[in-house]
C-alpha cells in the first residue's frame, strides 16, 4: 500500500468538474459562500447516483428481504445481495459471504470483540493495539480485556506520527489479537497493513484492521493484506450512513457464535434452543439496512467507474499541494509524516488559535473542517496538543479549495493578530 | 473594520485579551469548593477553586484549556463573582454569561461559553451537598 507510482493516471480538471456536478450538496452556499467541504474523513458527500438508487428502491421495490416469495421482495433481496458481491469484489474478498453487513465499522469491530473475542480471549492473554487508534478500535478491546482478564499492550507512535515497530515482536509474543488502523484518521499516516498482518500471523495473533480511512481512498485487496478481519463504513466512501462491512476470513467467521440474535440468523428454532444460519446471515439478525446496502452498491459502482488508483493519486496530489501551501505560512504547524507515508488527511494548528476557533472562522467562509480530538484522545496526548483542525480531501475537492483553506487560515490569523 | 463577516465581532479584542491573559488563573491551596470538568466532544477543560467566607466568594481561581470562547467566558465569570453571595451565584444563568461575553454564540459553541458556569455550579453543589436546592445549571 505504498504511494502509487507517479505514472498512475490522476483525475483531470474535466473529470473533477463532472464529478462535482454529480454531488448536489456542492451547490449549497453556507453563509452565502460556496461550500468548501474538507471533512470527508468524517463523512463524505453523496453523488446523485447513490441518492437515486436509494430513492428508486423505496419507490419501486421496497420489501423485506430473504422472506417474501413475491416479486418485489425478490428484487430487494437481489439488490441487497448484489451490493454485497460488488463490495466483496471491490476489496478483493474471495467470497461475498465473508462480507458481513453491519451498521458501521464501529459495530463491525464490536462484532469481532464480542463474537470472536469472548470465545477466544481468556485471562492472561494479551491484546495488542496501537496508540493511533480511533476510539472505536480501542474501547472495544479495553472492554474485552476488562471482561476476560486479558491485558492490553500498545504499539507506540513516533514523533513524526508513525508506528514505532521496533518492539513489535516482543509486543506480539503470546498475543491473541492485534488491532490496528490502516490509515490514521487524525494524522493521515498510512500503515503497512500487509506487514503488520503478517507479523500478527507469525506470532499466532488474529489481525483486526480498521480500514475506515483506507477503503474510501486507495485500492484495497484484503487477500493481499493477509488480514483476518477488516472493518469499514459506507458513509465515508460516498455511500449512506447506517451501513458498513466487517470482512472476516471464512474459517474464523464460521467458528464464531452469533453476535446479535433474532430473526434471519437462525436455522431451526425450538423453545429451548436454536441452530444458527451459515455466514453471512448468522451475523445479520433482524431486518437490515436494505436501502443503505443498495446505496452502498451504487457508491461502489461510482468509485469503480472512476478507478481507485486514480482517486488515490488525485487525493495525494491535493494533499501535496496543501502541504506545500501550508508550509509557506508562518505559525502553522502540520502534524504527521511526510507525503510518502500519508494520505489526504491533514491535522494542523495555527499559532495559539484553538482548533474550534479556527473551525468557526473557517466556517464563516463556507469551509468545513473537523476540529477537536478526532476520537483520538491518546494520540493527542502523545502529540501534546489539546486539539487540532483537520482538513481531509476527496475526489470532489479542487486545488482552488486548498487556496480557499489557505485564505481562511490567513483570515483567522488576522483576527487573532498573529503574524 | 467589519470585513470579517461577524468574526471580528465574535473574537473582539477583549475576548482575545481574556483568552491570552485570563484573570484569576491558577489554583487555590485549600479551596472550600473545587471541581473540574471537560466537554468530552471537544476536550475543553476547566477547573474552578473557590474560597468562601460567610457565604461570600472571597477568592476564586480557574485553570483550563480550550477555545477562546470557553476560556474567556470562564475568566469573565471569575471576575464577576468575586465578593458575591453564594445565593447570587445560584441565580446566574445562561443569559447572564452571554450578556457578560457581549457576543452572539451559535448553538454549536454554546457549550464552550457555558462550561465555566457549569463547573462553578458543580463545585458549589458538591460543597453544600444540597444539589436539589441549587437551581439547575
Amino acid at each position: 500500500m505504498a504511494l502509487a507510482p507517479s505514472s498512475t493516471p490522476t483525475l483531470t480538471q474535466t473529470d473533477v468538474a463532472r464529478i462535482r456536478s454529480e454531488f448536489p450538496i456542492l451547490k449549497e452556499r453556507p453563509h452565502g459562500k460556496p461550500l468548501v467541504f474538507l471533512d470527508s474523513a468524517a463523512s463524505s458527500q453523496k453523488p446523485i447516483q447513490v441518492i437515486d438508487a436509494m430513492d428508486d428502491y423505496y419507490r419501486r421495490y421496497h420489501a423485506n428481504i430473504h422472506r417474501g416469495v413475491y416479486h418485489i421482495s425478490e428484487l430487494a433481496t437481489e439488490a441487497y445481495e448484489d451490493a454485497r458481491r460488488k463490495i466483496a469484489r471491490f476489496i478483493g474478498a474471495t467470497a461475498p459471504e465473508e462480507c458481513i453487513y453491519v451498521r458501521n465499522a464501529t459495530e463491525g469491530i464490536n462484532l469481532v470483540a464480542y463474537a470472536w473475542g469472548r470465545t477466544n480471549v481468556h485471562r492472561g492473554d494479551a491484546i495488542v493495539v496501537t496508540e493511533m487508534e480511533h476510539h472505536s478500535n480501542l474501547v472495544p478491546w479495553q472492554i474485552l480485556a476488562q471482561q476476560t482478564g486479558a491485558s492490553l499492550r500498545f504499539v507506540r507512535v513516533t514523533d513524526d506520527g508513525r508506528l514505532d515497530l521496533r518492539d513489535l515482536d516482543r509486543l506480539l509474543d503470546g498475543a491473541k489479537l492485534f488491532a490496528f488502523t490502516a490509515v490514521s484518521n487524525t494524522l493521515g499516516t498510512v500503515n503497512d497493513v500487509a506487514l503488520l498482518s503478517a507479523r500478527a500471523r507469525a506470532a499466532g495473533a488474529v489481525s483486526v484492521v480498521d480500514a475506515c480511512q483506507a477503503v474510501p481512498r486507495m485500492p484495497v485487496d484484503v487477500d493481499a493484506w493477509g488480514s483476518d478481519f477488516v472493518a469499514f463504513s459506507a458513509h465515508k466512501m460516498l455511500g449512506p450512513t447506517g451501513v458498513g462491512i466487517i470482512w472476516g476470513r471464512r474459517e474464523l467467521l464460521e467458528a464464531m457464535p452469533p453476535f446479535l440474535a433474532g430473526g434471519g440468523m437462525i436455522g431451526v428454532v425450538r423453545l429451548e434452543s436454536s441452530t444458527y444460519a451459515n455466514i453471512p446471515a448468522r451475523f445479520e439478525a433482524g431486518t437490515p439496512a436494505i436501502a443503505e446496502a443498495v446505496g452502498f452498491g451504487a457508491a461502489i459502482d461510482y468509485l469503480t467507474a472512476i478507478g481507485m488508483d486514480r482517486i488515490h493519486r488525485y487525493e495525494l496530489e491535493l494533499a501535496g499541494y496543501a502541504l506545500k501551501r501550508l508550509g509557506e505560512l508562518s505559525n502553522v504547524r502540520v502534524y504527521g509524516p511526510d507525503i510518502d507515508h500519508r494520505t489526504g488527511v491533514i491535522s494542523l494548528t495555527v499559532g495559539d488559535i484553538h482548533a474550534h476557533d479556527l473551525a468557526t472562522i473557517l466556517d464563516s467562509e463556507g469551509i468545513c473542517v473537523r476540529a477537536g480530538h478526532h476520537c483520538n484522545q491518546p494520540l493527542m496526548e502523545r502529540l501534546d496538543v489539546p486539539a487540532t483542525a483537520r482538513a481531509s480531501f476527496y475526489l470532489y475537492n479542487t486545488p482552488a479549495e486548498v487556496d480557499a483553506l489557505i485564505a481562511g487560515i490567513e483570515k483567522a490569523k488576522a483576527i487573532f493578530k498573529i503574524a | 473594520m467589519n470585513d470579517f463577516s461577524g468574526m471580528d465581532a465574535l473574537y473582539r479584542d477583549f475576548i482575545l485579551d481574556h483568552y491570552r491573559n485570563p484573570r484569576n488563573a491558577g489554583t487555590l491551596e485549600q479551596p472550600d469548593a473545587s471541581f473540574e470538568d471537560l466537554n468530552p466532544l471537544c476536550g475543553d477543560k476547566i477547573r474552578m477553586d473557590v474560597k468562601i467566607r460567610d457565604g461570600v466568594v472571597e477568592d476564586i481561581k480557574f485553570k483550563g484549556r480550550g477555545c477562546a470562547i470557553s476560556q474567556a467566558s470562564a475568566s469573565l465569570l471569575t471576575e464577576s463573582i468575586k465578593g458575591k453571595k453564594i445565593s447570587e451565584i445560584d441565580a446566574i444563568g445562561k443569559d447572564d454569561v452571554l450578556e457578560n461575553l457581549g457576543i452572539s454564540i451559535s448553538a454549536a459553541r454554546l457549550k464552550c461559553a457555558l462550561l465555566g458556569l457549569k463547573v462553578l455550579k458543580q463545585a458549589l453543589a458538591l460543597k453544600y451537598e444540597t444539589a436539589d436546592e441549587q437551581p439547575a445549571s
